[in-house]
């Protein structure tokens, strides 16, 4: 039922079953928000869950604004929170 | 141009495209109503693109997680999953047979007139390396973009863990993935209660359901009830797994607001009255951990718009897309099907699909018979469809519990207090105006999730009638990196 | 009662109306739609000098530059969220450059403040311009405004000085006396007494204007915007290429596009811009927004990994000299056109508004308020911005 697939969230390894999306696997893992929005700076997680809403944006090796809840986790995966437009370092 | 293997009835092939073939049909959306639409047209002899965005086909009534054995594991969870093994099963002997390309991630973001006699699908291909635009051209389209959930704001509701009633749903049906281990479900609607079921099935506690309407309305139409007694009984069968797992089922009951820090860990419930209204004393605190809640759904309407197909307000108060008895558009040449002509479940959608995709056939020439049993059909579940819409509208009164400080544009953080302003004081009289002055709907979700509830509010505060129209246009369906638009083969960016 | 009824609840109307207000008049504001529901809803909401060549236009501009920091300063910058954030025109080759600091010269020569820029100091001013361009001009005057908001918030300061706005009104036609002049316009709201009406229609001031009797032909030019996901600031001002400035005054059939580019208050980046004359055809144009897309990441090569979210549309109105229609009309005396100003109406929008309140004024026999005097001083002429320029009664003497 469990696997051994691993990716990892901010250094730390979440575990993950095949199929699973990142937000998914996420959740399974208690973690309930990865993104801060860009105005308020307040937490966010899922919401809509199927890729309509745009709340679950996190940074996927390295790629901001990516939908947890339609990517495919896979083994290695990079996952880090976001923070607001997830591209601060292109501020000028 | 090669077909890769299926891998069984979870795992139709990729196709190659980027081909200047055109193909008889585009089907646009690969669930019950797509999927139908792709098998039948097939069937009927046409050449068929079918068009997904989703890893694999099933839309989400019919999601599914793609290994196998987790499959059977979470059969439980997967109402009409036989439906769909069926129709995936036919699909991919159709790849196989040449006759059926499948392009799964593939989203299209816009679509266009080709020539006097035919349509391209502009899609962007999410698992190229580099995202690329393609072009899918056919000559006719079938568009079954499905919907969503339908939310109204309350305070509290972009607190993490308040999630859509859908979005528990997907999770279970993904991978059996459990949102949270204490679930409170509200809203309106048949949907809480597979919901619920499912969660409590899953080993959650679901704390209670909370249905914000009187299900006494059923009384009002009998006729579809009798119609309809598969569908009572599945109602049946939840009812019945809810009361196995001692859930709680409230009637005319409703969450008032989600408190929590960076996360929910309470709600407060309350009674309503025959009217929507709160019924004072009767408000009570729930620890939760996930807040489920749904209040029906909305159909995707941007694809036929952007052809110019007309729409109408249906029962539920969503803008679908006009059909004829042949699942015609008011533009030739372009079919719809499922819920955006209507929401009506699974089971229509997927009768929906199947007189599209012969009735687009047939358009070509090909021979397709009319099949009287599918029109039955149809009409018994749309008859059905306007009983639920009917049963379980949206209370009106909770645009009077919307305060200030309530987000309503989740995107751009703009709080009910600012629409208020704009309408009140900069003379934003409609959702339109509204929008470009506070900024509504001009996030990455551009407007999918506060369309609705922004249009009610402001039709509330100006004294007019709801416009669902004027949110629902959107000229780009799905975000697009320039570099796919500007066709030029780029490496990744360089950042100067 | 109404001493004057403006047509047009955007941005020139609003102006218009703005200065009705102040002059101490008493004003109606009609719309067929909401406010600024046309194209002030559709532009970028630039304020430019930089894209204007020596000529009345230019004089216009300059004029109107000055009056939108007034503005600032009587509602609010953030009402108008109006930034002075400068324009860099950059040429993509050294013809182009050679061209382009002719240009800048000649603009010089009319007041406009014009700063060479070498190709090395373009990166200082917008680090993430491509490189290898052989250089540019900055033009610390041009501005950036929200166009809805400024427009919505000028009728509010209208209202607050007493002028009544009414949204969802339709404009017939006017009543005129005996001798031909303005007494009333009549719209599906009824009939309103007024002596002086404002065509401030936009790109629909040719329709309104024969229903006033007083025809101008305003035609419209269609322009898409694309617009990303938001951003932190990744470009400083409006950038655009020098190619854009040819393209407003062409008057070719098909499709011209020229690169602009700039951010805004919300975070996301517009990119324009093209010209099409193709009536009121609002089908989104693949061709269009592929180009603009391609045109924008050469420009700005970090755009390339950055999303589109959405396009939105927009009629220019402009008339076959491509200059505005400013000024009462000798047909029917008592009309006054303020429309037509093809891209530059949001910039435009306060000169021309005094200057149509100014004649208004006189019509009225009186006398403008002090403070607005001082603003109105100097009045550029408006002869190039007739009426009369189009009609066979281009003989008529001028009568306010």
């Amino acid at each position: 039922m469990t696997s051994s697939l691993i990716f990892t969230f901010a250094g730390r390894p979440v575990a993950f079953r095949p199929g699973q999306t990142v937000g998914a696997a996420l959740i399974d893992a208690g973690i309930r928000s990865w993104r801060t929005t860009r105005i308020e700076r307040r937490p966010r997680g899922l919401f809509c869950g199927i890729g309509v809403c745009f709340d679950c944006l996190v940074v996927l090796d390295g790629q901001p604004n990516q939908r947890a809840c339609l990517a495919l986790a896979r083994a290695g995966l990079d996952v880090r929170p976001q923070e607001g437009t997830g591209h601060d370092d292109l501020a000028v | 141009m090669t077909t890769s293997p299926s891998d069984g009835p979870g795992m139709p092939g990729r196709a190659d495209v980027g081909t200047r073939r055109a193909y008889d049909v585009a089907v646009v959306g690969g669930g019950p109503a797509g999927m139908s639409a792709a098998v039948a047209a097939v069937d009927a002899g046409a050449r068929v693109a079918l068009i997904d965005g989703g890893s694999a086909l099933g839309g989400q009534y019919w999601r599914h997680p793609p290994d196998r054995a987790l499959a059977t594991e979470v059969a439980g969870q997967h109402h009409g999953l036989r439906h769909y093994r069926r129709l995936a099963r036919s699909i991919a002997a159709q790849e196989r047979s040449g006759r059926l390309d499948v392009l799964t991630r593939h989203d299209v973001w816009t679509l266009e007139r080709n020539g006097d006699h035919g349509f391209a699908a502009r899609v962007i291909d999410r698992a190229a390396a580099t995202e690329q635009e393609r072009v899918v051209r056919a000559s006719a389209l079938v568009l079954a973009p499905g919907a969503y959930d339908r939310q109204v704001p309350f305070p509290g509701w972009t607190l993490p863990g308040v999630m859509t009633a859908g979005g528990v749903q997907a999770l279970l049906k993904g991978s059996a993935t459990v949102a949270g281990q204490r679930v409170l479900v509200a809203g309106t609607g048949p949907f809480l209660l597979p919901v619920a079921a499912g969660l409590a099935s899953a080993g959650a506690t679901v704390v209670g359901v909370h249905e914000a309407s009187s299900t006494a309305e059923w009384a009002s139409h009998p006729g579809a009830v009798a119609r309809n007694v598969t569908k009572l009984a599945e109602g049946a069968g939840y009812a019945a797994r809810l009361a196995r797992h001692r859930v709680p089922y409230r009637l005319r009951s409703t969450v008032l607001e989600a408190h929590g820090d960076d996360q929910v860990q309470e709600v407060t419930t309350a009674r309503l009255d025959s009217a929507g209204r709160v019924r004072p004393g009767t408000e009570e605190r729930v620890a939760v951990d996930v807040l489920a809640v749904g209040w029906g759904f909305t159909p995707q309407l941007e694809l036929p718009l952007a052809l110019g197909c007309a729409t109408r307000t249906d029962t539920d108060g969503s803008l679908v897309v006009v059909v004829d008895d042949e699942q015609r558009t008011t533009v030739g040449g372009i079919f719809v099907a499922g819920e955006a002509c209507g929401v009506g479940g699974a089971a229509l959608a997927a009768v929906e699909g199947r007189i599209a995709g012969a009735a687009a056939a047939r358009a070509l020439g090909h021979d397709a018979p009319v099949a009287a049993r599918d029109r039955r059909q149809r009409t018994a579940l749309r008859g059905f469809a306007r009983a639920m819409h009917r049963t379980y509208p949206v209370p009106e009164p909770w645009l009077d519990r919307v305060t200030d400080d309530v987000l309503v544009c989740r995107c751009e953080e703009v709080s009910a207090g600012r629409l208020r302003e704009v309408v009140e004081e900069l003379g934003a009289d409609d959702p339109r105006s509204a929008k470009l002055m506070a900024r509504v709907g001009m996030g990455w979700c551009q407007g999918r999730v506060c369309g609705y509830p922004a249009s009610c509010l402001v039709a509330h505060w100006t004294g007019t009638d709801v416009d669902p129209a004027q949110l629902a246009s959107r000229p780009v369906a799905t975000p697009v990196p320039l570099a796919a638009l500007a066709g030029t083969d780029l490496d990744e960016p360089t950042r100067t | 009662m109404a001493q004057v009824v403006v047509v047009g609840a955007g941005m020139v109307g609003a102006a218009c109306a703005y200065y009705a207000a102040r002059a101490g008049l008493e004003v109606l504001v009609l719309d067929r739609g909401p406010v600024a529901a046309g194209t002030t809803s559709r532009g970028e909401g630039n304020v430019l000098v930089s894209d204007k060549g020596p000529g009345p236009e230019l004089d216009l501009a300059i004029r109107s530059v000055r009056l939108w920091h007034e503005l600032g300063d009587a509602v609010g910058h953030e009402a108008l969220e109006l930034e002075p954030k400068g324009g860099l025109v950059v040429a993509t080759s050294e013809p182009a450059l050679t061209a382009l600091h002719d240009f800048a010269q000649s603009q010089a020569r009319h007041g406009v403040a014009v700063e060479p820029v070498a190709s090395a100091r373009l990166h200082q001013l917008e680090p993430h311009l491509a490189g290898h361009l052989p250089g540019g001009v900055l033009y610390p005057q041009d501005l950036q405004v929200m166009p809805v908001l400024a427009a919505a918030a000028l009728l509010r300061a209208a209202r607050q000085l007493g002028a009544r706005v009414q949204t969802g009104v339709d404009v017939r036609g006017v009543e005129t006396d005996g001798a031909g002049a303005v007494r009333a316009v009549v719209s599906s709201a009824g009939r309103h007494p007024a002596s002086a009406v404002v065509n401030a229609t936009g790109t629909w001031g040719g329709e309104v204007a024969t229903r006033f009797g007083a025809p101008v032909p305003v035609l419209p030019r269609r322009g898409f915007v694309l617009v990303t996901e938001p951003l932190p600031r990744v470009v400083r001002r409006k950038v655009y290429s020098a190619d854009y400035v040819a393209n407003v005054a062409a008057s070719t059939e098909g499709l011209e596009t020229s690169v602009v580019v700039e951010g805004t208050r919300g975070g996301t980046v517009l990119i324009g811009a093209s010209r099409e004359r193709v009536g009121f055809d609002e089908t989104l144009s693949v061709e269009v927004v592929r180009r603009l897309a391609a045109q924008a990441v050469r420009l700005f090569p970090v755009l390339a990994g950055i999303n589109l979210m959405r396009v939105y549309r927009g009629f220019r109105p402009y008339c076959p000299d491509h200059l505005p229609v400013i000024g009462a009309d000798e047909r029917v005396p008592g009309v006054y056109h303020a429309c037509g100003h093809e891209g530059a109406g949001i910039g435009l929008a306060p000169a021309t508004g005094l200057l149509v309140v100014q004649q208004v004024v006189q019509r009225l026999g009186a006398v403008l308020p002090a403070e607005l005097g001082d603003l109105a001083a100097d009045a550029p002429d408006l002869a190039p911005f007739r009426p009369s320029r189009f009609s066979a009664l281009a003989d008529v003497p001028e009568t306010a």
